[in-house]
């Protein structure tokens, strides 16, 4: 995707002082929002590694107070709920952006077959779910009680595999795929199947990248889906959800490192609760540098945001 | 690519309205399956799982209309009428809740869009590669994170005992506040987060727009001694307009749906800042999970998808006179 970061052409007009100025404010402007989005990191990251005394004495601030890893020993002394967590995620996110994927890139190119004479009430009847939905409480029952998916993965894991967004975006992407392509796997006599199989989907690569980061991040970051259909009822939360436990009720606090023997008075609870967002947070961001152009090239392909 | 951006923005979007179906459709509807069963069959799963999530919930929005248990169901419990609806009015709670979703995104589409505006038009002055690169990928990255590290930020940043605010405060000599319970700064706080969390990402379909200006507009421009500011005013914002416009569109088209995870992670069940915090999601959330009450949650659910319906079939129509290319169907 380098066309987002390329520079223009160089013009060979001569730039005046106004062109100065309105350059020199860009650089500044954008230089003071960047540091405003990365100031709450560096705070967490920072208290993190702060004394737990320094930090009810002084407060949070920019820079760690009394440098320690105390915090992270806590965590990682008795790491079971931690690693579980992790373990439910990871493999929550891998296999439901694998499976999802997969119908979405398949739905995406059946959709965007010219010759496929369902593709509009088809598309139409994906899409509609946007327009117009029961809301939550009657999706809730249904889930809950019809399907008895209360207290499973399950309940979180398929209701995260796609969205009607995701199979818009895919089709678009689809459409780059020149017709000839389809055209010569008929020829040489391959199914739809295989055609997709063996000729689009080796082609799609970015589309796969572009949707597969967008459900990944949707697995990764799930909390909500879990509140309503896990809740207390599974001994290894999703780990977006564990963080949410821990930020909010004491007991999870005390639960998270195990040791109930622990009183929650002697818990370093403010560097706790910062170091866990940390570890929860932590793979993520480092993976963020190598997927963010995929960030870029969903939402210039894309349909409508969200 | 840039240039392919307007086009697939609009035609990414599925046409109900069936102008495209090829002639040959005139064979009868079996004959049509079989032909294209592999098609179809790849079409399965999606179809069962938006049939399975997405419709088979439809017919328990009549739980508005009734009384609702478990033990009956939803078509065995007593019915009620109007009567769930009626309560929500008098109480004056679907007011309170409809005011602040709308005002809440209100607010988010106005600042936003101006500040996405103004964030594309200076990151396009950027020459530097690298500062670009960089400062774009700091700028996503509140987007990229889980809503959850968002309310441990701000509970960072705002409690009572540790806040950096209130040490800031405390080190200049200052009394420190109790944030949590003033409910009149969270509006501010709210849009600060919502801003915080979407400028970075949201300033990308503005930029690929800018992108995507003639460069011969521009040079145009410079030869006719065009200043800097005159460049912005009579190049690139006329250029941004059928872009904002069109999102401004579909913004209200959505504006009855509120930013869920934002909230309840900055509020949560802090019920001293409900007065001003409080949105549909929020409200219909909290009555599931901490009240069991599921008669008044379908009621609010079922009001919120009608009226957003209204509002974007509206908006549509809209969109569909200034450019119907735009239209989403």
């Amino acid at each position: 995707m380098r066309y987002v970061v390329a520079a223009k052409a160089p013009r060979k007009v001569r730039l005046g002082r106004s062109d100065y100025a309105l350059r020199g404010i860009s650089y500044v402007t954008v230089t003071a929002f960047a540091a405003f989005c990365a100031l709450p990191f560096v705070l967490i990251l920072s208290a993190s590694f702060s004394s737990e005394s320094a930090i009810m004495r002084d407060g949070f601030g920019l820079l760690p107070k009394e440098f320690t890893f105390a915090a992270y020993e806590y965590i990682f002394r008795a790491p079971r709920q931690i690693i579980g967590s992790y373990v439910v995620t990871i493999v929550m996110t891998v296999a439901g952006t694998a499976i999802g994927l997969f119908i979405i890139a398949m739905t995406g190119y059946a959709l965007q077959r010219k010759d496929f004479p369902f593709r509009n009430s088809i598309s139409f009847f994906i899409y509609f779910t946007t327009l117009f939905s029961a809301g939550l409480a009657p999706t809730y029952i249904w889930v809950a009680r019809y399907l008895e998916l209360r207290g499973s993965y399950l309940a979180v894991f398929l209701q995260l595999l796609m969205t009607p967004w995701l199979i818009i975006l895919m089709k678009n992407f689809v459409r780059s795929v020149p017709y000839e392509i389809i055209e010569s796997g008929k020829v040489d006599g391959a199914g739809d199947f295989r055609i997709f199989l063996q000729l689009v989907l080796p082609m799609m690569k970015p589309a796969l990248a572009t949707c597969g980061l967008f459900l990944a991040l949707g697995y990764w970051n799930e909390w909500y889906l879990s509140s309503l259909y896990l809740g207390s009822t599974v001994e290894f939360k999703p780990l977006q959800y564990h963080l949410y436990n821990i930020i909010n009720t004491a007991n999870a606090l005390r639960n998270s490192v195990a040791g109930s023997n622990v009183s929650i008075t002697e818990l370093p609870s403010n560097t706790l609760k910062m170091a866990s967002a940390v570890v929860a947070t932590g793979p993520i961001v480092l993976l963020y540098p190598f997927v963010q152009r995929y960030f870029v090239s969903g939402i210039t392909v894309g349909a409508v945001k969200g | 690519m840039v240039t392919q951006t307007s086009v697939g923005r609009h035609e990414a979007l599925p046409t109900g309205s069936g102008k495209a179906v090829p002639t040959k459709s005139r064979k009868p509807l079996l004959r049509r399956i079989g032909d294209n069963r592999t098609l179809l069959l790849m079409c399965l799963p999606a179809l069962a799982f938006f049939i399975v999530f997405s419709y088979a919930p439809l017919p328990g929005a009549w739980i508005a209309f009734t009384n609702f248990n478990y033990r009956d169901g939803i078509f065995g419990s007593p019915f009620v009428g109007f009567r769930n609806f009626e309560f929500l009015i008098k109480s004056g709670q679907l007011w309170l809740l409809t005011k602040n979703t709308i005002l809440y995104n209100v607010a988010f589409i106005i600042l936003g869009n101006i500040l996405q505006i103004a964030l594309a038009i200076m990151l396009n002055e950027i020459r530097s590669k690298y500062f670009k690169k960089i400062s774009q990928a700091v700028m996503f990255l509140p987007y990229f994170i889980s809503v959850v590290l968002i309310g441990v930020i701000a509970f960072n940043l705002l409690n009572y005992d540790t806040g950096a605010l209130n040490a800031l405060i405390q080190q200049t000599g200052g009394d420190p506040i109790k944030i949590y319970s003033i409910a009149g700064a969270w509006p501010i706080i709210i849009i600060i987060c919502h801003l915080w969390q979407s400028t970075g990402y949201g300033s990308i379909v503005y930029f690929a727009a800018i992108m995507g200006i003639d460069n011969s507009l521009f040079e145009a421009a410079a030869i006719d001694g065009a200043s800097a500011w005159q460049r912005i005013r009579y190049v690139i914002l006329p250029s941004l307009k059928p872009t904002f416009i069109i999102l401004l569109l579909f913004s209200l088209g959505g504006i009855m749906k509120g930013n869920f995870g934002l909230f309840w992670n900055l509020v949560g069940n802090n019920a001293a800042l409900f007065q001003t915090t409080d949105i549909i999601e929020t409200s219909v959330y909290r009555m599931i999970i901490s009240q069991n009450n599921f008669t008044s949650s379908t009621a609010v659910g079922l009001y919120q998808s009608l009226f957003g319906f209204a509002l974007v079939m509206l908006c549509n129509w809209i969109v569909r006179r200034i450019n119907e290319d735009y239209a989403l169907f």
